[in-house]
């Protein structure tokens, strides 16, 4: 009765191109940035952006960044840990020699770096497919942690192998190092997540995004109605690596502040973002969100009911946490193979028929 | 967005019940995991004691003590979400039993203003308390227990090891890595040949490091492990049948459930200590009187006695003397978090004290300070007996070589001190 699209007209192509066609999503959409950006910021305090809000926007450009290869250009990647590591490692480097330059520049170029380190791994990517290419992703990682742990320059020489990030300002305000406001912190994060998910939205419905699913769909057929698969392959190593490097430098600047490569950016980060991608929903951004909520939500909602409201003992509560969340991945999948994106549309489907189903 | 705003009001109502009027002592414990076996007599032993004081004293000095345990899993990731939770109830010290987590907290608690005590792991510089305000390492660290461990090496060989070679089996983490530039100063001291071999996390795939054990015959091998790697490590031992005697572990890898597995072909495994062993100690008849008799023991009640339950309870001592302090010098039972810290660094172990306690000879006799917040740096050797199946003291508590450390430390707090623009505290 609400949420409909009765007398919302399209006069103009951009207009029915737009992300959000339907009124209600768009103001939705347009209150949900209000919110985060100009209500958020005063009332959160450390807890929640330590422990909730600000690991949730970092996994999301993670999770934006594997969607954009698994999802749109369907290739299968495993490296997304070592990957994360090169763009923690990065930044840390470049914190640490031109303490002058601003953080958002060493953190988009600590991307950069990344974009380049991925689109190296991903030369394999045309020879080999799926399997294939996932073990050779694999390789990335194990060798990612490995030279990280190994080479001595990357961390500085120190004498532990821990990467601490140092304190850095922007417009004057810490972003990052012990003396950071949670509210500066929180706004750090949801700013490159903002135009991480502007951006890909924008890159994956053009001419780039069509290339992408067109090698994602079927890579001969693509071949032959003109889309280079070298072109439209590496892109997408290079855009997802550099969300994904992105995620990796603030996961350990703004969020960690220190850092171990094994321990931060092992195996189980890898899979742990391809869980968020493919409970969110292959091929799509809000299941990007949707994914990293489910995952670095629950656990700790699950841990507060059980251990705060219901004085569990911790390791009983360890315990069954993982078998909820086991049980709920598995029950998710079996139920909605495309995740808690298409769980959305068919709510939205719904909810557009009601209160008149047929 | 809708689970996501449910979420949020569920678990907004979940963080918001916070009891103040007690001790509040978080415990960073991981009792899941890769690591549990050494996670859980620790936070055993840690809680354990507290409750011994609640039950037979009423608290310390009248205020109940209270043990908020926090899991980890030995996560830093989830160390980050329970130093949060727990800080705003009045947590006084932290003990997050992780070197990983220790690197994390470290700028943290010092920003917060609340003391955090990492007893022989962690960052070992931080016994520079100039630099490290809030951070505390007593009674021994890392290298303390490298040199400790090259000592008793000199000790069998009449004080000669020229030429001798030494492998380090190490975690390949922060943990494992934090020795080798301590040895590798021991080795040019003494004229040793160091070989480094790192073993990743978690340490269950260790061949080919034995392997290499086996080819390079090293005379004597070194473990910093954690976990599944100790037990591992040494079942691998086993079968190369390289000499139990030979091999010695730092504190952490010397605890019943690293040798058990192995059987009988453990005997003669050697681990440092800080602090003493076995059960025969007055303070474990009141905790089997008011803890376990009462059924208020922590976890299954069935690790009292074993190596790292004493080093909980230890660390408990402790955490409880230093609050005694505090409380003695702010006048106040009810402390705050930075009268915690004064009371750390005033505190003082004295052998009475510890007889007091029911635990005489537990541990050494120290004094922190200003300055020191690593305390004495003295350890022993345990060796384990298979038959009798316990750890026995084999050498007395004899300390470490200060002339190598110090320098070390001072070189190392003064770089932390650079790096984050700290001016070193005035001591005097």
């Amino acid at each position: 009765m609400l949420y409909r699209e009765a007398g919302d007209f399209k006069t103009s192509y951009a207009k029915d191109n737009q992300t959000f066609p339907i009124k209600f999503d768009r103001v939705a959409y347009y209150i949900l940035l209000v919110v985060a950006f100009g209500v958020v910021p005063f009332i959160i305090n450390d807890y929640w952006a330590n422990a909730v809000i600000v690991p949730f926007l970092i996994y999301a450009i993670a999770t934006i960044g594997l969607n954009i290869l698994i999802g749109y250009c369907g290739q299968l990647s495993l490296g997304t840990g070592g990957f994360m590591a090169v763009g923690a490692f990065a930044s840390y480097k470049l914190m640490t020699a031109f303490p002058e330059v601003s953080i958002i520049i060493h953190i988009l170029l600590a991307g950069g770096i990344t974009a380049l380190v991925g689109m190296a791994f991903g030369l394999p990517s045309l020879r080999i497919k799926g399997f294939y290419l996932a073990v050779a992703t694999l390789a990335a990682q194990f060798f990612l942690v490995w030279l990280f742990n190994r080479v001595p320059w990357f961390y500085n020489n120190s004498a532990s192998g821990q990467i601490s990030a140092p304190e850095r300002s922007v417009f004057g305000i810490n972003v990052t190092g012990p003396h950071v406001d949670a509210w500066a912190q929180y706004m750090i994060c949801l700013v490159f997540v903002f135009a991480s998910a502007w951006l890909a939205r924008n890159l994956t419905r053009g001419t780039m995004g069509r290339s992408w699913m067109a090698i994602r769909d079927m890579d001969i057929a693509a071949e032959i109605i003109g889309v280079n698969p070298l072109k439209a392959k590496l892109t997408a190593f290079g855009v997802s690596s550099f969300f994904i490097g992105i995620a990796g430098a603030l996961l350990f600047t703004v969020y960690l502040g220190a850092a171990e490569v094994g321990e931060a950016f092992g195996i189980s980060k890898s899979f742990l973002v391809l869980f968020m991608v493919i409970i969110g929903g292959l091929g799509s951004i809000f299941g990007s969100f949707a994914g990293a909520a489910f995952m670095v939500l629950l656990p700790v909602l699950l841990k507060n009911i059980l251990v705060g409201a219901l004085n569990w003992p911790t390791d009983l509560a360890a315990h069954f946490q993982l078998l909820i969340v086991g049980a709920l991945i598995i029950a998710f999948l079996i139920l909605e193979p495309h995740g808690l994106a298409q769980l959305w549309r068919v709510a939205k489907e719904k909810l557009r028929l009601w209160p008149f189903p047929h | 967005m809708k689970l996501k705003l449910a979420t949020l009001a569920l678990s907004a109502l979940m963080a918001a019940a916070p009891a103040m009027a007690d001790l509040v002592y978080p415990s960073l414990s991981y009792r899941t995991g890769p690591y549990a076996a050494g996670g859980i007599p620790f936070a055993d032993g840690y809680a354990d004691y507290f409750t011994l004081l609640n039950e037979r004293d009423g608290g310390i000095g009248g205020v109940k003590a209270k043990v908020i345990e926090c899991e980890t899993g030995y996560s830093t990731e989830k160390g980050v979400e329970c130093y949060e939770s727990t800080k705003g109830e009045g947590a006084l010290v932290y003990q997050p039993l992780s070197t990983g987590i220790t690197y994390q907290l470290i700028p943290k608690v010092t920003a917060d203003g609340i003391p955090m005590h990492t007893m022989g792991y962690g960052r070992t510089s931080a016994a520079n308390g100039k630099v490290f305000s809030n951070v505390f390492n007593y009674p021994a660290n890392y290298w303390n227990g490298a040199s400790l461990a090259i000592n008793h090496l000199l000790d069998l060989n009449g004080g000669d090891i020229k030429g001798k070679k030494v492998a380090l089996l190490y975690h390949n983490s922060a943990y494992g890595k934090e020795p080798i530039r301590t040895l590798q100063e021991l080795a040019k001291k003494h004229g040793f040949e160091l070989s480094l071999l790192a073993v990743d996390h978690p340490g269950q795939e260790q061949k080919s490091q034995w392997l290499q054990i086996r080819r390079e015959k090293p005379d004597y091998v070194l473990m910093w492990g954690w976990g599944v790697m100790n037990q591992v490590a040494i079942q691998e031992a086993v079968n190369i049948h390289f000499p139990m005697e030979n091999f010695i572990g730092i504190w952490w890898s010397g605890s019943e459930n690293d040798v058990l597995p192995a059987g009988e072909a453990a005997n003669g495994y050697k681990a440092l200590t800080f602090h003493n062993v076995g059960h025969n100690f007055p303070v474990f008849d009141d905790i089997q009187k008011y803890v376990v008799d009462a059924g208020k023991a922590a976890g299954n009640g069935d690790q009292i006695g074993t190596v790292l339950y004493n080093r909980g309870l230890y660390a408990a001592m402790l955490a409880a003397e230093a609050t005694r302090k505090a409380q003695e010098l702010s006048g106040k039972a009810q402390i705050t978090p930075a009268d915690m810290r004064d009371g750390m660094e005033a505190l003082e172990i004295t052998e009475e004290r510890m007889t007091e306690l029911g635990m005489p000879n537990f541990g050494p006799s120290f004094k922190v300070s200003c300055a020191n917040h690593g305390g004495p740096g003295t350890g022993a050797v345990q060796q384990w007996d298979a038959t009798a199946k316990e750890w026995k003291l084999i050498s007395d508590f004899g300390p470490s070589d200060m002339d190598v450390i110090q320098p070390l430390i001072d070189e190392d707090s003064m770089a932390y001190a650079k790096e984050n623009n700290i001016t070193p505290r005035d001591c005097n």
